[in-house]
């Protein structure tokens, strides 16, 4: 199973570019050109976006140094205790909304303590492929289009998120608890 | 809401820090964060403007209209006030296949044409249209098949079976992504 997938990871991609490519030929499509066309329009998005992610980044980044996440995961552990989630699973449910890079590194941090194939290290797993960085995705995508009164999507976004933890708590305890 | 939060968790924090003493952490926290703000942007360009490139020809030969089509029944529910040959169905068909892949590199740069098509369907620029929302919360609850990254992470990390997980990842992947349909369908109905 390991090395189907892991087959599948390496051939998704270039079979991705193959067809794109295939049917550009068949509908005589003048690939270089299009590409180029398109390709030019990567430095002015990636450009445009840089203060929505400069802001996201800066908040992120103080908000974890200042020491307010660990008191945000002190002032939780009464009811996740309660609830009986593992309060080495905590700073990672509310890292990964807000910062991709810093949830993995901490799932790392959870697999060199307790092993990959331990009840944390399954549960960090599910969690971090079951749920994304909701503060990045949409500072990256609104900001593409300069869209600042988000309305309703973040509070989406963040609820997904907790439902999506805590089914991905629910489940390993499920299944491998 | 995001003026709220932000500003909400830099006042939280420089309070916190100054309970605490960690203003020195603070400052230097501001500046690698702005830094690594504008490094992940430019890290961007590259694989940004490579799919775009490969997107347009994708457009001009036609697959995305192809696409757009063929699932038009699906994602016609989860975007009514999207007409249905309009452009931005077939690049929002792109990223939600490219999610459910796991090819997060390639996901993004279709969602920001998706949000581009959508922009030009909407009235006020500044506010996001409900259409905008949907696709901000189908890709924030990422509705992943084969989760790659933590497959390849685990297994450098000496997991006996790394991809024992994909089992439970998809299960809670299925309920994030129905809850934030679900919840995104009752904001939309409300009107806010």
């Amino acid at each position: 199973m390991y090395a189907w997938v892991t087959a599948l990871s390496a051939w998704i991609i270039p079979a991705l570019l193959a067809a794109i490519l295939a049917a550009a030929l068949v509908r005589r499509v003048p690939v270089y050109e299009a590409f180029v066309e398109g390709a030019k329009d990567g430095f002015g998005t990636a450009v445009a976006i840089i203060p929505h992610v400069v802001a996201m980044m800066v908040a992120i980044s103080v908000f974890r140094a200042s020491g307010a996440l660990d008191l945000l995961v002190a002032l939780c552990r009464p009811l996740t205790d309660a609830l009986r989630v593992p309060g080495e699973i905590l700073p990672l449910a509310f890292l990964r909304p807000l910062t991709g890079s810093g949830a993995l590194s901490y799932m790392v941090d959870l697999f060199q303590t307790h092993g990959p194939d331990s009840l944390i290290g399954r549960m960090a797993s599910t969690i971090q492929g079951s749920t994304d960085t909701t503060f990045y995705v949409l500072a990256v995508y609104f900001g593409a289009v300069g869209v600042t009164r988000a309305r309703y999507a973040l509070t989406v976004g963040l609820l997904a998120d907790l439902a999506g933890i805590a089914a991905a708590i629910w489940i390993t305890n499920r299944v491998f608890g | 809401m995001i003026s709220a939060i932000w500003l909400g968790m830099i006042l939280v924090s420089i309070v916190v820090a100054a309970a605490t003493g960690r203003l020195d952490a603070v400052n230097r926290a501001v500046f690698e964060g702005a830094k690594a703000g504008v490094s992940i942007c430019i890290g961007l360009v590259g694989i940004l403007a490579f799919w775009l490139g490969m997107m347009r020809i994708a457009e001009r030969a036609g697959i995305l209209r192809a696409l757009a089509r063929l699932l038009a029944p699906l994602v016609r529910r989860l975007f009514p006030d999207v007409p249905r040959d309009h452009p931005a169905m077939g690049y929002i068909l792109s990223n939600m296949t490219a999610n459910l892949l796991g090819l997060g590199n390639a996901a993004t740069p279709m969602g920001i044409k998706a949000m581009e098509e959508l922009q030009k369907l909407n009235p006020d620029p500044k506010t996001a249209t409900p259409a905008m929302c949907t696709l901000l919360a189908l890709n924030t609850a990422s509705l992943t098949v084969v989760p790659t990254t933590v497959i390849a992470l685990r297994a450098q990390m000496g997991s006996a079976n790394p991809v024992d997980i994909v089992g439970t990842t998809l299960v809670a992947t299925a309920i994030g992504t129905a809850t934030a349909i679900v919840l995104d369908r009752w904001f939309r109905r409300r009107g806010k």
